[in-house]
């Protein structure tokens, strides 16, 4: 499974890709912003996407709509993990067709369980 | 009037000239004197428009004596050099917390990544020769198997030996990397100084801003509205006091909980 990570913090991204490789998902890439993400999306074969909400240039919630609007993504299995924790943007995330939902400071527990609920269902 | 602050904005010598002017304009207008009046009026005219300048004078004063003292880029008081500006000092600190912990945080995980296999190794290998130990005390192994036991365990030894030394000198330096907490302290309090210190600022020259506005008679605008529109795109990063409030989310449970609910 290929998996796109997506953090304006480089700390953040090393901490999601080994904690996706000691679950068993050693195909990871990196992207700093939603901007930078969403090309890769559209010409990469991603399973998985895994993003943060706040970013500079294209935040995470508008990423996640940009990926739903489009016909080659629009069921690609999003995970978000965020600081953002406020009631309004837990539901808005959700109404915009996200999987999951990881707020931080998290446990490897917590991202593991999220990850195994996406992709059961799926 | 009084200002939004609720301090009384016209000053009590203005109010007794324009009731003494108010007083004798009556007078004058009772006994038909349009003329002396009409100067009257001048006069009161000519009292507000000082008071308007006066107010408008504090405030310029003010806004120059903050530009002043936090030497902003652009000042034209002290040829300010770009360094010298405590806003430009205050973003180059922040920028130095963010390089202090990300290199912080690097160093750990590299020394964590480097000591896991180690100690991951140390346990395996632990494990395969307890193994072999159990025959051994059973009885079942031969002599070859001895002998290679026994040079095995010798290797074993040996390798706890330094593996040991490096995890302990990789988990002292974990503790040592923390010390970043410190430095960055040091250089957020001095952030925080000077926000403080700009907050009291702007206070004074909102205060003076709304005599200003009140002489002349203006009423400040709904600016709030934007602001908050502008952070739900945003957003707001880490909350504080999660478990105080109502609008936010206090942990994974209970972001859990609140999808479900609505069927998530």
């Amino acid at each position: 499974m290929k998996i796109l990570i997506v953090d304006d913090f480089s700390t953040m991204r090393r901490i999601i890709k080994n904690l996706l490789r000691d679950l068993g998902f050693t195909n990871t890439q990196e992207a700093d912003d939603g901007l930078t993400a969403l090309p890769m999306l559209k010409s990469g074969d991603f399973d998985f996407l895994v993003t943060d909400w706040n970013m500079p240039g294209m935040t995470g919630i508008e990423l996640l709509k940009e990926v739903r609007a489009d016909e080659k993504l629009a069921s690609l299995p999003t995970l978000m993990v965020t600081a953002e924790a406020k009631k309004d943007q837990i539901v808005e995330a959700a109404q915009a067709g996200v999987n999951g939902y990881v707020v931080k400071p998290f446990t490897a527990q917590a991202l593991k369980d999220k990850i195994e609920k996406i992709f059961d269902r799926v | 009037m009084t200002s939004q602050l609720g301090t009384p904005s016209t000053s009590p010598d203005m109010i007794d000239e324009l009731r003494q002017c108010a007083a004798l304009l009556t007078e004058k207008l009772q006994g038909d004197n349009y003329e002396e009046a009409s100067e009257l009026i001048a006069k009161v005219m000519e009292c507000r428009d000082q008071h308007i300048f006066q107010s408008i004078g504090k405030l310029t004063r003010g806004l120059h004596n903050a530009i002043v003292n936090f030497n902003v880029n652009g000042s034209q008081a002290s040829g300010a050099n770009v360094n010298d500006c405590k806003f430009h000092d205050a973003s180059n600190r922040l920028n130095y917390v963010i390089e202090l912990t990300q290199n912080a945080a690097e160093k750990t995980m590299d020394m964590v990544e480097e000591a896991a296999p180690m100690s991951l190794g140390l346990a395996q290998e632990a494990a395969l020769l307890k193994v072999e130990w159990l025959r051994l005390r059973q009885r079942e192994m031969t002599p070859v198997e001895f002998r290679e036991f026994y040079t095995r365990l010798d290797v074993f030894f040996d390798v706890t030996a330094t593996s040991t030394t490096k995890l302990n000198e990789n988990l002292q330096n974990i503790i040592l990397e923390q010390g970043f907490q410190d430095l960055t302290g040091q250089v957020l309090k001095r952030v925080i100084s000077l926000i403080s210190d700009v907050e009291n600022n702007l206070v004074s020259l909102v205060r003076i801003a709304g005599q200003v506005e009140s002489v002349v008679g203006i009423s400040p605008e709904e600016v709030k509205e934007k602001a908050e529109n502008e952070r739900d795109i945003k957003g707001e990063g880490p909350q504080m006091k999660t478990a105080e409030r109502e609008d936010v989310v206090n942990g994974q449970d209970e972001v859990d909980d609140l999808l479900s609910s609505l069927g998530f």
